[in-house]
């Protein structure tokens, strides 16, 4: 069954509409990655579905229960970990964990045995004495996570937590946020990072507050219309303008070599003749898979 | 002409801690160079230290020509910063903010014109130069920050993650200035954990620990390690001390 039902959600800011007609859901057991640049709406769209702003319109269901006539009851099986660091800099780790347990009236031996499973998986249980604000990037956003889930929230809503942090860091918050899906929780996630989105069970693009497309990582990188080239060729401002200010390609730097992106009724021998008459003749081009990105710029209509 | 670059052994200590351990590296005129490595690995020190704001320790070498101890004045003035939180007013104009930095770096007025004029052509400012910086989407202002860092023609930019958070199509077209200023001679130092762009430099560099544990062209490392692609190397690279904070 879905944990995470939203449907229809519309967010208003006055004349901005920030959240668009967005939904989706998310089973039990599933990583959903929400992917876009800042200001698409994700953090609007994550308040809203968290209690914390009210929608104009829509409905949000987590775990059975509606979230605007049963918040108290979702409140216990939802954890929320916003985008920005909300934790107590002053507060050693330890210290934050416990504050955050007091909230969920978790004390004593309770927390005690709540704590042990978390420093296991963070690797934070060296640092226990550590104030927050000297923990590295990718320590600090482990332990927003399990300040989090101290309370073993079902569903897990998290606002890019790995902005910012080193691609390490983020491949061991990841396996983390895989192994808790493991175990049955159901994690939304946002990401500027589309690499992440390869990691995640499905994921929906997000732009100017709305849903591009929604499915699993193969799902999406098949939307991609037209095919990508990669030119081998030393490029130049000058032959970047001239491809650029073609109708039906467009190039892009890519280090030393430039990818092409073609539309799919034209053929490599058209696309080599149309290079060649540009001055490209040295180039030596093979086709490659398009990326997540190319998708994702494709459906932005740019 | 000298390196834009040139350093040996740099290193700096916070009391016991050394943040920046005996690094050396040298970067040529007009090269888009990478500095990678992990969160709190030593980049933004040896950043410092490279753009005059911080004495190191031991070491020696020279920015822009210019000696790291003696002339550390003469590197603020040849170069120019961005970084990634935006730095600009965001109650003034484009075209103030960068009138505002033109009189911060003391170019004379009759220039000033003449070079806010270049700068906006370079980077196609000209559509929202009068509008407040507030009111710009994420990857405009990030482009007027790029205007603000190089009005006064600094020889070497660095650039501190300047592209986070930026949409995908404005990701692509930065690079593309990035690429033009750096055609025209301006040499770019670039940090940024999105590993397509460290792809895009002609060389990068990834510290561990305070230290510069690999130095090549993207290409050439990711071959030299046997892995599929830059953040696979990257990860193997830095993840023998994975839980060290």
């Amino acid at each position: 069954m879905s944990d995470v039902i939203v449907e229809h959600i519309v967010k208003r800011y006055g004349d901005l509409t920030a959240v668009d007609d967005v939904s989706f859901s998310c089973d039990r057991g599933r990583i959903f990655a929400l992917v876009g640049p800042d200001g698409a709406g994700k953090t609007s769209l994550f308040r809203s579905m968290c209690g914390l702003l009210d929608f104009a319109e829509g409905r949000v269901e987590i775990g059975g229960f509606d979230l605007v006539s049963n918040f108290t009851a979702v409140k216990d099986i939802l954890g929320y970990m916003p985008q920005n660091f909300s934790l107590y800099p002053d507060l050693t780790v330890e210290e934050n964990l416990r504050f955050y347990a007091g909230l969920f009236e978790i004390n004593g031996k309770a927390f005690e045995e709540k704590r042990e499973p978390l420093y296991a998986f963070s690797g934070l249980g060296s640092f226990r004495k550590r104030r927050a604000a000297k923990l590295s990037g990718g320590m600090k956003q482990k332990l927003a996570l399990s300040c989090a889930l101290i309370h073993d929230p079902k569903v897990l809503i998290l606002d890019e937590p790995t902005t910012g942090v080193d691609p390490l860091s983020r491949r061991q918050f990841w396996q983390i946020l895989r192994d808790l899906r493991d175990k049955g929780s159901c994690i939304i996630v946002s990401t500027p990072y589309m690499d992440e989105v390869e990691l995640a069970d499905s994921a929906a693009f997000m732009h100017r507050g709305r849903k591009l497309a929604e499915g699993t990582p193969k799902e999406l990188t098949k939307l991609y219309d037209g095919a990508v080239y990669a030119v081998s060729v030393e490029p130049s401002y000058a032959m970047m303008e001239r491809i650029n200010a073609l109708e039906r390609i467009s190039a892009r730097r890519f280090g030393a070599s430039v990818h092409v992106y073609t539309p799919s009724d034209m053929g490599e021998a058209e696309l080599e003749g149309l290079l060649r008459q540009h001055d490209w003749q040295q180039a030596h081009i093979e086709r490659i898979s398009p990326e997540l990105e190319d998708v994702f710029i494709q459906l932005m209509g740019d | 002409m000298s390196r834009a670059v040139d350093v040996v052994d740099l290193t700096k200590k916070f009391g016991d801690f050394t943040a920046v351990n005996s690094i050396s590296l040298s970067v040529e005129t007009g090269e888009i160079f990478g500095f990678l490595g992990a969160n709190g690995a030593g980049k933004t020190t040896a950043i410092r230290m490279l753009c005059g704001l911080l004495l190191p320790t031991s070491g020696s070498g020279t920015v822009a020509g210019y000696d790291i101890y003696k002339e550390n004045e003469k590197i603020k003035h040849s170069i120019g910063y961005m970084s990634q939180k935006f730095s600009l007013y965001p109650d003034l104009t484009g075209m103030e903010n960068l009138t505002f930095y033109g009189s911060v770096y003391r170019i004379p007025r009759k220039q000033l014109k003449d070079r806010i004029d270049k700068v906006i052509e370079t980077l196609s400012l000209a559509d929202f130069i009068d509008r407040p910086s507030m009111a710009l989407p994420v990857g405009w202002r990030q482009r007027l920050a790029l205007g603000a860092a190089i009005l006064h023609e600094p020889k070497i930019l660095f650039l501190d993650e300047p592209t986070g958070g930026v949409d995908p199509v404005f990701r692509r077209r930065f690079w593309e200035m990035l690429y033009r200023l750096a055609e025209a001679g301006t040499t770019l130092f670039v940090t940024t954990h999105y590993m397509d762009e460290a792809e895009f430099c002609g060389r990068i560099s990834i510290m561990h620990r305070g230290e510069i544990v690999e130095l090549g062209n993207p290409k050439e490392l990711i071959k030299k390690h046997g892995q599929p692609d830059l953040q696979e190397t990257f990860i193997s690279l830095i993840s023998a001390e994975a839980n060290n904070a």
